[in-house]
């Protein structure tokens, strides 16, 4: 009886994702010892042929990190959907977009105007930009063509679960391995397809040990400003943290260790927008009735929309800034 | 054909909708693009009702509530009045014009009132002109654009 496949991908991703799976320690045996691995180009070397080789549905278990930015990313998202029986948006990145869709705050030509021509320290007197295919004697090179525009990997594709976090906690991680081995091993039925796996369904402020009292903010402050209260609520000391409108799961590391929140395990259960729910927390505990003093208070929170959709700008319900 | 602009207008219970009912037995004439939506309190009145409007097609969102201080459930328009500048501040953060968003005070006598905010607001948005989101639907056939004339389009070609 050969083995079931196993494949991970990156995307538009910084790695962190595949760590956090090499972080479940002696589990990665259990996985490897389970499954035969037929894809993942960051930890070994496989080619685009091999997934290309396999027959639809080769490959059991797809665990796909990184946002799509790219029409590398579309193509390898379409052709490791074709190959899949599970497909798992894998992370942030992948789930929501993440840090790479912070791009969605731009269009691809200031990025590039700034990133090849603009920047303090580029040196590009040719004025040369990336285009997407050249000719050389031996034929022609071709590059992936940028989008303007970075997808979640679920808008792009049929994905079957979501696993978020950036990234998911190695402990989640290991969890979820665990029940999907002893669901393929004991044949128990899988879970109803769109179930965001390695998560519970509150929000981080239910796994934060803080204290928290009824909120009164008269204004907010950068976390360098001052030393944090390590018994007290964040927020209620200025500082502003998106625990109120993220889904529970990472058991509140961040928190614990004296950090705010900053949004990454996603939008929380039965919500549209993340950043809207932020407003509606942070704005509901402003110490005022008086629109003045209102404006005043929402001058000390720098970048919103930066802030509040560090994590999910392209799974928002805007998804990208109207330039 | 000119453009008629879509708003939805978030109207609490207690006063606004009844406000805007008394415009209406009041035989008050105005435009007809506002479509109302009763919510029992502005502080009822989420960001995310308000996004999700833009997103369904509305080109304005009016929300309406009690005057501060007369709130049937004592603060709940205090909390409007605090989100509804924030929500603003994010709109603009998107690009998308904040004046696309208002918040007025109605309370159950100004019939007069939400027919003069009715009227102003609609010319408003009719100058605003409608709101297109750009890039929202992915379409696989054609997943990007590339700007016309721009440096980007020559080095793609």
């Amino acid at each position: 009886m050969p083995k079931p496949k196993l494949a991970i991908y990156w995307a538009a991703s910084c790695g962190g994702c595949d760590i956090a799976i090499l972080d479940i320690e002696d589990k990665i045996l259990d996985v490897v010892d389970f499954f035969d691995l037929a894809f993942w180009p960051c930890a070994a070397d496989f080619k685009y042929k091999d997934v290309e080789a396999l027959p639809d549905g080769g490959i059991t278990l797809t665990l796909f990190n990184g946002a799509i930015r790219s029409s590398e990313n579309y193509h390898l998202a379409k052709l490791l959907r074709q190959k899949s029986v599970v497909l798992c948006a894998f992370g942030s990145c992948a789930g929501e977009g993440c840090i790479p869709g912070l791009a969605n705050l731009y269009t691809r030509e200031g990025i590039f105007d700034y990133a090849y021509l603009k920047s303090p320290s580029t040196v590009n007197p040719e004025g040369i930009i990336p285009g997407i295919s050249t000719k050389v004697p031996e034929g022609e090179l071709t590059l992936p063509l940028l989008w303007n525009t970075v997808r979640s990997l679920p808008q792009v594709v049929d994905v079957d679960y979501i696993i978020p976090g950036c990234p998911p906690q190695s402990d989640q991680i290991a969890a979820v391995v665990g029940a999907v081995i002893d669901i393929l091993k004991n044949g128990k039925p899988l879970p109803p397809k769109g179930t965001v796996l390695g998560a519970t369904d509150k929000t981080c402020c239910d796994e934060c040990p803080r204290d928290r009292n009824v909120k009164k903010i008269a204004k907010f402050i950068r976390p360098f400003e001052i030393v944090p209260d390590p018994k007290l609520c964040l927020m209620e000391q200025g500082i502003i943290c998106c625990g109120p409108a993220t889904r529970s799961g990472c058991g509140a590391k961040c928190v614990s260790a004296g950090v705010p929140c900053r949004g990454c395990y996603g939008k929380p259960i039965n919500i549209k927008d993340q950043g809207a729910k932020m407003v509606s927390a942070i704005a509901s505990v402003f110490d005022t009735t008086d629109p003045g003093e209102v404006e005043r208070i929402i001058a000390t929170i720098p970048d919103p929309v930066g802030t509040f959709y560090r994590f999910s700008l392209p799974d928002s319900v805007l998804r990208r800034v109207q330039v | 054909m000119s453009f008629e602009p879509r708003i939805i207008g978030f109207l609490c219970n207690w006063c606004s909708y009844t406000g805007a009912d008394l415009a209406g037995t009041a035989r008050l004439k105005y435009p007809p693009n506002v479509l109302g939506i009763r919510v029992m309190c502005s502080g009822r009145v989420d960001p995310g009702f308000i996004l999700e409007a833009f997103r369904a097609g509305a080109d304005g969102v009016l929300v309406c509530g009690c005057h501060p201080g007369d709130c049937h459930y004592v603060e709940g328009n205090y909390k409007c009045l605090r989100r509804i500048p924030l929500t603003k501040t994010l709109l603009q953060g998107f690009g998308v014009d904040s004046r696309r968003l208002r918040l007025e005070w109605v309370s159950a006598s100004e019939g007069a009132l939400f027919k003069d905010v009715i009227t102003s607001f609609t010319e408003q948005i009719r100058e605003l002109g409608p709101l297109k989101l750009k890039e929202w639907n992915f379409d696989p056939a054609m997943p990007d654009v590339v700007y016309a004339g721009t440096k980007l389009e020559a080095a793609h070609a």
